[in-house]
């Protein structure tokens, strides 16, 4: 730490307290695995709220996993169990004082973390547009826009949808018993509003079963058709936001150590094989990926 | 421990880098097929273990706890078993209360 100059031969990254970089280098880590050691307890106090809430309300849970992407969600995974590849590869190549390589690698993992923010910011804008949000700001909607869309592209996934259709114009007519309903009329209504509801990305409830009303509870039960909202879904998002949120807050802190990283590199601090602020970035990360596993997992793949 | 080269530090090989990166790819892969398969309750218990194999193998090869001091491993294993505790107390207290305290409600 002393910016003086010493005419022992001291060396210049050992500091006065300690009594060779070896014993520096295990202190520095011993304080980072209690840091880490704090890091998976901060988190540990919403894993308790999540175990404690789906171990009271699994159908909330159920119900809120339909509308998060498994398939942005596995990508997300891919990304940063790479990252953590190359963040450890990283930390050999500064061991054996492979600077080129180094830096490539630490921008490699930069990148990885700025993609796995990039797939979030569109699983985050998607929910926003829905108003799947937080409790407080939970208002879910179908964004009129981009309805018609959906529709169409859902239409095609739902392959029952046809048998579907017939059945319900058969009972709208038996409802009807005496009136004269145009039956194209029907068939055009019956179409939109069946549509609606298939849509993965709405959570309007089923109209109400009035006389010109939707199927009813005996209609052909689709395996992937979403479950009535129970109550109080939007502690699901409160979760899923406050989990996935702080976890890509500590995302952008890795971008920052990662960047302090190159800055050291561009200074030419890891020239002599100096090694210990990789390593302490690379357990950091790590434990950036370990967390997301188990998110992956609790929140995108619940049935 | 395997032998130290030297004096220096353990220096991980490519090729265990390599191969920890591909077993932790299969695992994410294997976590969500098995999503297709309903095993009821074991599907979650399933997943887990799944994870708990990739978080595990992080641990020992990427973060070096394999060939790390053990008082290292110590401290990092004892906040897992800490939060371990704090989950069992939070769902063993959450389990002892009434569901409906007013009967008839919440309305549904």
């Amino acid at each position: 730490m002393t910016a003086q100059h010493h005419d022992d031969g001291h060396d210049p990254n050992l500091a006065h307290h300690f009594e060779s970089t070896e014993q520096q280098f295990q202190s520095a880590k011993l304080g980072m695995w209690l840091f880490l050691a704090t890091e998976i307890l901060f988190f540990g106090g919403l894993f308790v709220a999540y175990t404690v809430y789906r171990g009271n309300h699994p159908e909330v849970f159920v119900f809120g996993a339909h509308f998060l992407d498994t398939a942005l969600g596995a990508l997300n995974t891919v990304v940063l169990i790479f990252s953590s590849f190359t963040i450890a590869w990283a930390v050999r190549a500064a061991q054996l004082k492979q600077i080129k390589l180094l830096k490539w690698l630490i921008i490699a993992t930069m990148l990885c973390a700025f993609a796995f923010l990039g797939v979030k910011y569109v699983e985050y804008s998607a929910k926003w547009k829905h108003g799947l949000l937080w409790a407080g700001s939970y208002d879910p909607h179908v964004d009129h826009e981009e309805a018609f869309e959906v529709i169409e592209h859902e239409a095609e996934i739902h392959a029952p949808g046809g048998d579907f259709e017939i059945a319900e114009i058969d009972e709208v007519q038996h409802v009807a018993e005496g009136e004269i309903v145009e039956p194209v009329a029907v068939a055009v209504e019956v179409d939109t509003a069946s549509a609606v509801v298939d849509s993965d990305r709405s959570t309007i409830a089923p109209a109400a079963q009035g006389p010109a009303g939707l199927a009813g509870p005996d209609s052909p039960a689709d395996p992937d058709a979403i479950p009535v909202e129970p109550g109080n879904a939007k502690i699901f998002f409160s979760i899923y936001f406050l989990m996935t949120g702080l976890h890509g807050i500590h995302v952008l802190g890795g971008i920052a150590a990662m960047l302090w990283l190159l800055n050291s590199l561009r200074r030419g601090d890891f020239d002599g094989g100096h090694y210990t602020r990789v390593d302490m970035v690379a357990l950091y990360w790590h434990v950036v990926d370990i967390i997301w596993i188990y998110l992956f997992l609790l929140l995108y793949l619940i049935d | 421990m395997t032998e130290h080269t030297e004096h220096g530090p353990h220096v991980a090989s490519l090729k265990l880098l390599v191969t920890i990166m591909i077993i932790l790819m299969i695992g994410t892969w294997l976590t969500v097929s098995v999503t297709h398969f309903d095993f009821g309750p074991f599907n979650l218990l399933i997943g887990l273990a799944i994870a708990t194999v990739k978080a595990v193998l992080v641990g020992l090869y990427f973060m070096h706890l394999r060939w790390d001091k053990p008082f290292n491993a110590f401290v990092f294993v004892s906040a897992f078993a800490f939060l371990g505790l704090f989950i069992g107390f939070a769902l063993m207290d959450t389990g002892h209360y009434q569901d409906v305290i007013i009967p008839g409600w919440p309305l549904q």
